[in-house]
């Protein structure tokens, strides 16, 4: 036999829905007092190498209506490249740097994340890729999970090689996962749907 | 440490089988509307960055983190309704148990009210019921937590729709491609056939995945109910075949 064969079906999605927050992010609804802070809220406990960076994104639907109960979820390597490795099931000590951060959407439909630029982390072809951010972008009316990636606009030659984004056949869709520098911080608009929809994969 | 699958591990994973999930653009589910992509996905093989996800060996969970009957209680008092034990384990698609993993899970109270700013509908909160708890799979794959039954619920999507009584689930794994949410619903719920969520899934075995199962077995005498919930995420390929790949 060549390929192991799935002997069972994984269990299927569905929706987040509108009071996700009540399980993903409960302080942030005004369930207090079950856990300290909301899990994924920092991503950075103490000193870590690399450039600080705030990524923000905002979301919309096909209406361009701001997808103000959103939540998004990031997955990163650390700023050499690595991702973070794995801790003992019973150890207490927390990363100081965690890779991994997640963040309710605001009314405008904005998220922001503390966290560190990635280093590069090599492809499927052997190359190294460009610089990105994984996300993951669940809510009401998104029957499975978004997968799509943020990458940097001050990044252009490593862009340019990146076998993810060489994926995309028509280049101007490449545009809709890099993000614009603005001091600091990076920022991603994100389309759900129509004439500036995101690049969304099937991973 | 043997038998944890290390988030390092870069084997494949099996491809996700779109037709068993719902599909994004589901009409009878209004909210798809303007929230479903259009365009097809792109199909990409998992990278590194996918391949790896988070831990949380070093999350302290609490003592109460898996009892919703008490972990938001004012005074210690329980929260109201038909207490329950809900457990079951974390496969994955070669039936290979995923130890080390959070659970997340969050549910209205007895009545069908979510605890949520946003959330309107007339029936009752109740002070000691928060609606959230998580868990950590054992070196097993299991998880269980306590809460009291949710109640159905009415939503504005034709006019007169109603949830069936379920909870939220939000599983890890050890892949960030693993990722997943779901639903658990009741067995026995004659609402689950009406319900224009349930009805994004075309097929009724998927359905039919979603449905906890009552087990008498596990139920804890003169005190709560027991249903089983197992969830299977999706299941890596031996990492043989990508060192072919590269040509080794």
């Amino acid at each position: 036999m060549l390929h192991p064969v799935p002997t069972l079906k994984e269990t299927p999605s569905q929706t987040a829905g509108p009071y996700v927050h009540i399980g993903m992010t409960p302080n942030f609804c005004d369930i207090t007092g079950v856990i300290a802070e909301d899990l994924g809220k920092t991503m950075i406990h103490g000193e870590v190498a690399g450039e600080r960076i705030d990524i923000v994104i905002r979301m919309f639907d096909g209406a361009g209506t701001p997808v103000f109960d959103g939540v998004v979820e990031i997955w990163q390597a650390d700023a050499s490249g690595n991702f973070v490795g794995p801790t003992a099931p019973n150890s207490n000590a927390v990363p100081t740097f965690t890779g991994w951060g997640r963040q309710p959407a605001n009314e405008q439909g904005e998220v922001r994340f503390e966290t560190v630029k990635p280093g590069r982390v090599v492809g499927p072809d052997g190359k190294l890729q460009a610089p990105h951010v994984s996300l993951w972008i669940v809510a009401r009316g998104i029957n499975i999970g978004l997968q799509t990636r943020l990458y940097f606009d001050d990044e252009a030659e490593a862009n340019g090689g990146d076998f993810v984004l060489n994926k995309i056949m028509d280049k101007r869709r490449r545009e809709t996962l890099i993000a614009k520098r603005d001091g600091s911080t990076y920022r991603l608009d994100i389309h759900l749907q129509g004439e500036k929809e995101t690049v969304f994969f099937d991973i | 440490m043997s038998g944890i699958i290390l988030p390092g591990a870069d084997g494949m994973l099996f491809q996700r089988d779109r037709d068993w999930h719902p599909k994004a653009d589901t009409p009878g589910y209004k909210s798809t509307t303007f929230r479903a992509p259009k365009h097809s996905l792109l199909a990409l093989g998992p990278t590194k960055s996918e391949m790896t996800g988070p831990t949380f060996g070093h999350e302290k969970l609490g003592p109460l983190d898996n009892d919703l009957i008490r972990n938001f209680s004012q005074d210690g008092t329980d929260a109201i309704g038909q207490r329950m034990i809900v457990y079951g384990q974390v496969l994955d698609e070669n039936a290979r148990p995923v130890p080390h993993t959070l659970v997340e899970y969050w549910q209205a109270n007895a009545g069908g009210r979510y605890r949520h700013k946003k959330e309107g509908y007339l029936a009752a909160l109740d002070p000691n019921f928060g609606g959230f708890g998580r868990s950590i799979t054992d070196e097993n794959g299991f998880y269980h937590f306590r809460t009291v039954k949710p109640g159905a619920y009415p939503w504005p999507n034709t006019g007169n729709d109603w949830r069936p009584a379920h909870i939220h689930f939000s599983v890890f794994g050890h892949a960030f491609a693993q990722r997943l949410i779901t639903q658990m619903y009741f067995e026995g719920d004659p609402m689950i056939w009406q319900c224009p969520i349930v009805a994004t899934i075309n097929d009724k075995a998927a359905i039919d995945q979603l449905t906890a199962k009552l087990d008498r077995l596990n139920t804890t005498p003169m005190d709560a109910l027991a249903y089983r919930f197992d969830i299977v995420l999706r299941g890596r390929r031996s990492t043989m075949f990508e060192n072919k790949l590269e040509g080794n």
